[in-house]
């Protein structure tokens, strides 16, 4: 999906109309060589991937490895301590405050607990954006703000607040809150996390969803087997111990292909069979 | 004198030689934690009396129950014996032992994964907290800088917040904190005119006391007392909301959406702030006032009517302003330090804690300091 970015400026310094996102243009996601740390400390280094249109690109690994990290240095929580981070045309890293501001506006993030404002009902946590960034009338906001919470299979929870509702329709909310504006890269943090296996199936198909019909690229972080299998389309598998990207590519054609211990022994929880498996057979 | 029968340890160990290079460890008796454990120490003597084994084992005939404390003192054993790269024989071991023994020890420590434990000295733990004091003077300049630019915004139309969440605020730090204002300005202002009263009495000069009251009320103690009151009640709630909102990641969805948290969070707590501390320290001031009269009337037998004239005449307007406009400062320097504390919480439920005791710290720390410097600016002023 290509928009227009009216406020980067030429060199100039005249603003100039830049599509961020051009049809036949780079990969909305292109990051290039990534160093991660805090402080002295490196955290991940040389990390080096696209994400094409339409992809859902996973971003995996064991606890701890800095999937999380990597996703703030994406959204521009964290400064990278080198490398650069473009999206489509516009180098993330290197872009002036207002600029960045105006970039965020095409995402839309899901984060590991929902993060919705406990203080507002969930038609006004979907609708504040609307109203930040958008010219609609508050009736408007609210019958938008109904849709986005429909479409998660929240109808008719518009005034409850978060506290109201469980972790997983909260999750949802802040699925709705994410495609509020309808962003061009949606981004999810762990989507799993803390919900029933039943649950979990439901969200999946709501990113499938999202990714047919909204035609979002999405990006997820997450070490939920099940959900890396179900919808991913792309991945990197990072490692703590080398500190960088050891594999690429369709989660599916690497649990076939990788000749990587770490990335088999990651993709069959272990390669040989262990006392949890055995007990859950003896079991029944 | 009844003889005392000592009843011997339910863990026991003891010592042997298989031969002149295998030390014998004999474990006997119920190993519980709540007995205490026997100190690997006894191990390591054997090691170093000659001749030197260069071997380990066990015999565990004789031993009855074990939970972790055996599982701890072989483990210690263990850790001796790589430090003096001797072989250990565990097979003597029942084997649910050395299934955990295993376990305990089958993924290796991580190199530098270990606190180190360093001391520093006096100096340089002063050195630490100067240098930390002046960075955090400097994090609160900063951060007065960013919402001083937050207000430039406001004045000129561009400042993104919802008015609902001002109009929480104002009457959460307004009309909320009336109880909490009455109670301690009015006892204020009692404890001002007794004491004066005490002194004033002695030289027939008990009216001034209606004089004191007013003048200390109005010129500092009323915006005092107030700030005082918010920094506890109003810092304190900003550090721990905001503190919260940053653990469960609601600043960050802010952020990530376009929307300055700096805006939408923190200037309308300022704003409310600043607008309502004036309003409550001239409450305060009239507060203090009933106070040193109900002592006045009770004690000193001056009429209220009086008391009420004597104030008049002492207080000037200049007092009155001087006293809310430090109050509205003040107002500004609780709410910023508020914030900024919520803005640096850590990740965790105990840092909301920590930094809504550090917003509480800050803002009175530099409520007092503002105070010295308006004594001193007013003083130069002949205010």
């Amino acid at each position: 999906m290509a928009i227009t970015h009216p406020s980067i400026k030429a060199s100039d310094g005249k603003p100039v109309s830049v599509e961020i996102f051009p049809k036949d243009g780079p990969p909305p996601i292109t990051v290039k060589n990534l160093t991660m740390a805090y402080g002295t400390y490196v955290i991940m280094k040389d990390i080096n991937f696209t994400v094409k249109h339409g992809d859902i690109f996973i971003i995996m690994g064991g606890s701890g490895s800095g999937k999380s990290t990597l996703l703030r240095h994406m959204l521009g929580l964290i400064v990278p301590a080198k490398g650069e981070i473009w999206y489509g045309n516009f180098d993330f890293t290197k872009g002036e405050p207002e600029q960045r501001e105006e970039m965020l506006r095409h995402f839309g993030v899901l984060y590991q607990g929902g993060a919705l404002w406990s203080s507002m009902t969930l038609a006004e946590n979907v609708g504040l954006p609307l109203g930040e960034f958008t010219d609609l009338s508050d009736e408007e906001i609210h019958e938008v703000a109904s849709l986005k919470l429909a479409l998660v299979g929240l109808k008719g929870f518009e005034g409850y607040y978060p506290s109201q509702i469980s972790g997983g329709m909260q999750k949802r909310a802040g699925l709705a809150r994410a495609i509020a504006l309808d962003p061009e890269i949606l981004f999810f943090d762990e989507p799993s996390a803390g919900l029933d296996p039943i649950s979990s199936r439901l969200l999946d198909d709501l990113i499938l969803e999202l990714r047919d019909n909204l035609g979002a690229t999405i990006v997820v972080v997450t070490h939920e087997l099940a959900s890396i299998f179900a919808i991913g389309s792309n991945s990197i598998f990072l490692d703590p111990e080398s500190k960088t990207v050891i594999a690429q590519g369709d989660p599916k054609e690497l649990l076939k292909n990788s000749k990587d211990h770490r990335v088999q022994a990651f993709l069959t929880r272990g390669a040989e069979e262990n006392k949890a498996d055995k007990s859950a057979r003896d079991h029944g | 004198m009844q003889a005392h029968q000592q009843t011997p340890p339910p863990n026991e160990v003891s010592f042997a030689r298989a031969d002149n290079s295998t030390l014998v460890v004999q474990l006997a008796g119920d190993w519980h934690l709540r007995h205490g454990l026997p100190s690997t120490d006894l191990v390591e003597k054997q090691l170093d009396t000659a001749p030197k084994p260069t071997s380990l084992t066990f015999d565990a005939a004789e031993l009855r129950d074990w939970d972790s404390g055996l599982l701890t003192f072989l483990l210690g054993i263990s850790e001796i014996c790589h430090k003096r790269k001797l072989t250990a024989d565990w097979a003597p071991l029942p084997e649910g032992v050395r299934s955990l023994i295993q376990l305990a020890e089958a993924v290796p420590e991580k190199t530098g994964a270990r606190a180190e434990v360093t001391h520093t000295s006096f100096i340089e733990e002063l050195g630490h907290e100067a240098i930390s004091w002046a960075q955090g003077l400097d994090d609160f300049l900063r951060f007065l800088g960013e919402v001083a630019i937050s207000f430039v915004r406001l004045f000129t139309g561009q400042a993104r917040f919802r008015k609902v969440d001002l109009m929480i605020v104002i009457q959460d730090c307004g009309a909320s904190a009336f109880g909490i204002v009455t109670l301690v300005t009015f006892l204020v202002g009692v404890i001002l005119a007794f004491m004066g009263a005490v002194q004033l009495q002695q030289f027939g000069a008990a009216i001034y006391v209606a004089d004191l009251v007013g003048i200390a009320m109005s010129r500092d103690m009323g915006a005092m007392m107030t700030a005082i009151i918010m920094a506890g009640r109003t810092g304190a709630a900003f550090a721990a909301q905001l503190g919260s909102m940053k653990v469960t990641q609601e600043i960050d969805a802010l952020t990530t959406m376009g929307i300055s948290p700096l805006e939408f969070l923190v200037l309308p707590r300022v704003l409310a702030l600043f607008l309502m501390i004036p309003l409550l320290c001239i409450y305060a001031d009239c507060l203090g006032v009933a106070g040193g009269a109900f002592v006045s009337a009770t004690m000193l037998h001056i009429t209220v009517r009086t008391y009420i004239q004597e104030t008049v005449a002492a207080v000037t307007l200049a007092d009155i302003f001087g006293g809310v406009f430090k109050a509205a400062i003040y107002g500004i320097i609780i709410a910023v330090a508020g914030c900024l504390r919520g803005f640096q919480c850590g990740d965790s439920s105990s840092a909301v804690g920590d930094a809504a005791t550090e917003a509480v710290v800050t803002g009175i720390v530099y409520v007092i300091v503002a105070c010295g410097i308006f004594a001193f600016v007013f003083n130069i002023l002949g205010i």
